[in-house]
């Protein structure tokens, strides 16, 4: 049973590296991006590109990863999303949903259809055995890439200018732009930093999700759960939502297997039935 | 106001004038001299692999044995349904009613398949299945004829091999739709019947698998053996994860149907896979002139890529068309083609099969095939073959009548 807690656990952070930059921008921005997932993608295919074609190892591959997914981020941020910033949800939504079949068909048509698999080092390969609980040895990597990564976020968000003047876009933008905080680059920023940890989201998580051309629509549901279950207004928020999801879709498929995978969405209704504005949310002035 | 109604109304006759000339052609051009195939293949989507292992086969096909025959043209139309039933249904009805197709083909997975039975019973067309595997699918349309292969086949003949190979205990995981519940089911029934005993089935989704919860309750389970089955495209993923967690450490047997070991992705799974037991109806490594051909004919038009059990599908497929219009001497009337291809048996890169006139499903041989390395590269080596193995679950019901 604690082999199933351990593989939720690292499922869920997976989910939560993935789906948290998807929740600070529509908390922030007001913008929902459904082609959240396509930088996800993308990363996932530079790093596939990276560790198989120019046998760059596959730990120096991950923050290659981030880069090229933030630099990617920041190119269609400023050339595309600036224009659809101050148009209506719908539209945001059509939008965006437009760019991820663009990219799905761009990506077919570039790398083919079938299913890529990194090629891990051997030291992340199988299992060793710890007190009766079977520690798959890239789950621990994932906890202990994503573990780190949320501490250096929440640590960012807490603890640094930038991250008041965050909190403060996220709580109100217009008092915030009143009070001299450049919204627009904070913005673009955190915009690019959301990518960023899609892309090596996606580059992680090609082994356990896998990675084809129909990721950006196969996974936008998981983020979108985690969103809306864990709240925009923080990022504890959508990671403890990250992990119990995790934990639950590993346990359901488990325990009662006919079924395991209607667990998620199950929680899903639940807790918004209970609390609309997800487990953690706040009500935000707009 | 006026000129603008008016220039509006002329552009809309214009574009109307327009669209009707380059609309579809008229029946007696195509009729008298052309053949149309349908050809309606997953080219995008979850089984890509399927549409493109099958169009290569077809095109290849094509070109080794000329577009002429019986003094016809035949012409192949390709249309991509990305494995959605409803674009499946869509796409027949064009090629049946707009171009006029003699003959519909592939249908990448049973959905598929299942979708275009009405129209081909309705048309009275016949409906050739290159690919999907479900043994129902030849009964819900008096023109369907499959070229591919039934799960229960595989499988059956699986179960037999394990129960005699000292297997007792099997945990079953198979994708939870048509065919895997067909695997399943057959396995079950042979295996109980020579003795075994089936400890846990499991079913995993169809779409977006994630297998290792299943896995870690199949290794939890602790069988001597998993028996497998998962679609054409998704074996490389049950494998990794299957060694993953573990499972060949704690003693437990792999065993599975052909798709698993899909000769498309086999290379890609490394050397964890060796000596992995499966029964299938194709194999890249098949020791017959006819095979080491088609595979190298394959590989030159193709890049190198290998020919798998969908390619040779859609090989048979186009076969077994070209040797119904010859034997009706052209005419393409899907009554006489039908009746032409019940019964037709030749030599396939696979080994000898058989149409059955009564059924209208393939009859082939299934060989048990291990896994292993030939000059680097991974192949499917068969060490034991039954012969003229029908589909049993149709089998079962003549015996009965």
């Amino acid at each position: 049973m604690l082999t199933i807690l351990f593989d939720g656990i690292a499922y869920g952070m997976l989910l939560f590296i993935l789906g948290c930059g998807l929740a600070v921008t529509l908390g922030l921005m007001n913008f929902i991006n459904l082609a959240h997932g396509a930088f996800a993608m993308a990363g996932g295919y530079i790093a596939v590109w990276l560790v198989n074609r120019l046998g760059v190892a596959f730990l120096a591959a991950l923050p290659l990863t981030f880069l090229f997914s933030a630099a990617l981020g920041v190119i269609v941020e400023r050339s595309l999303y600036v224009h659809v910033y101050r148009k209506s949800h719908l539209q945001q939504v059509l939008f965006t949903i437009g760019l991820v079949f663009m990219s799905v068909a761009a990506v077919d048509f570039l790398m083919g259809s079938e299913q890529q698999f990194i090629q891990l080092p051997e030291a992340f390969k199988g299992q060793f055995n710890l007190m009766g609980v079977g520690i798959g040895r890239y789950r621990l990597l994932i906890i202990a890439i994503c573990g780190a990564l949320t501490l250096i976020l929440q640590f960012v968000l807490t603890a640094t200018r930038f991250g008041s003047r965050l909190r403060a876009a996220v709580d109100d933008a217009r008092v915030a732009q009143g009070l001299g905080i450049n919204v627009g680059w904070v913005f673009a920023v955190t915009f690019a930093v959301g990518s960023g940890l899609a892309g090596l989201g996606g580059a992680l998580g090609t082994e356990l999700l896998g990675l084809d051309p129909a990721f950006p629509l196969k996974y936008l549901i998981y983020f979108l759960i985690v969103v809306a279950v864990g709240g925009t207004s923080s990022i504890t928020g959508p990671f403890l939502a990250a992990l119990l999801l995790g934990i639950a879709d590993v346990a359901g498929k488990y325990y009662i297997p006919s079924v395991g995978a209607f667990v998620i969405y199950t929680i899903m209704v639940v807790v918004l039935i209970a609390r609309p504005h997800g487990l953690f949310g706040r009500v935000t002035a707009r | 106001m006026l000129r603008g109604q008016l220039l509006t109304g002329f552009g809309m006759i214009a574009m109307v004038a327009i669209a009707l000339s380059t609309g579809p052609a008229p029946a007696e051009d195509s009729a008298d001299h052309a053949v149309k195939i349908g050809l309606i293949l997953p080219m995008t989507g979850q089984q890509a692999s399927t549409g493109k292992q099958i169009n290569a086969a077809v095109q290849l096909f094509v070109k080794q044995h000329g577009a002429q025959v019986a003094g016809k043209t035949v012409e192949v139309i390709l249309k991509d349904d990305a494995s959605l039933p409803d674009n499946t249904k869509r796409l027949a009805q064009e090629l049946i009613v707009n171009d006029r197709v003699a003959v519909i083909a592939g249908f990448g997975i049973t959905p598929s398949a299942l979708s275009a039975a009405p129209l081909a019973t309705q048309a009275k067309i016949p409906e050739v299945v290159m690919a999907a595997g479900t043994s129902v699918i030849t009964e819900r349309s008096p023109y369907i004829v499959r070229t591919s292969f039934t799960l229960p086949q595989s499988s059956v003949i699986m179960a037999d091999w394990a129960a005699k190979n000292g297997i007792k205990k099997v945990v079953t995981i198979v994708s939870d739709y048509a065919p895997g519940i067909d695997s399943e089911n057959s396995f079950r029934g042979r295996f109980v019947a020579d003795g075994g005993t089936i400890v846990d089935a499991i079913r995993v989704p169809f779409q977006n698998p994630d297998f290792s919860p299943f896995l870690q309750r199949a290794r939890d389970d602790a069988p001597d053996a998993v028996f497998v089955f998962v679609p054409s495209g998704q074996g490389g993923t049950f494998v990794k994860q299957f060694i993953e967690r573990g499972l060949s450490n704690a003693g437990i047997k792999f065993i599975c149907t052909g798709d698993v070991t899909d000769d498309d992705q086999l290379n890609g799974m490394g050397d964890a896979v060796i000596g992995t037991i499966s029964a299938g109806p194709y194999t890249a490594a098949h020791p017959s002139q006819e095979n080491q051909s088609f595979v190298t004919a394959f590989k030159q038009a193709n890049g190198g890529l290998r020919p798998n059990f969908m390619a040779v599908g859609g090989y048979d497929g186009m076969h077994l068309i070209y040797a119904a219009l010859e034997a009706t001497k052209g005419v393409s009337n899907g009554d006489a083609l039908l009746a032409a291809m019940k019964g037709m048996a030749w030599e396939s890169p696979r080994g000898p099969i058989s149409i059955d006139p009564r059924t209208r499903d393939i009859v082939q041989n299934i060989a048990i095939r291990k896994v292993e390395k030939r000059d680097g590269e991974l192949y499917n080596v068969e060490f034991e073959t039954f012969k003229d193995v029908k589909d049993p679950a149709k089998a079962a019901m003549a015996e009965k009548n």
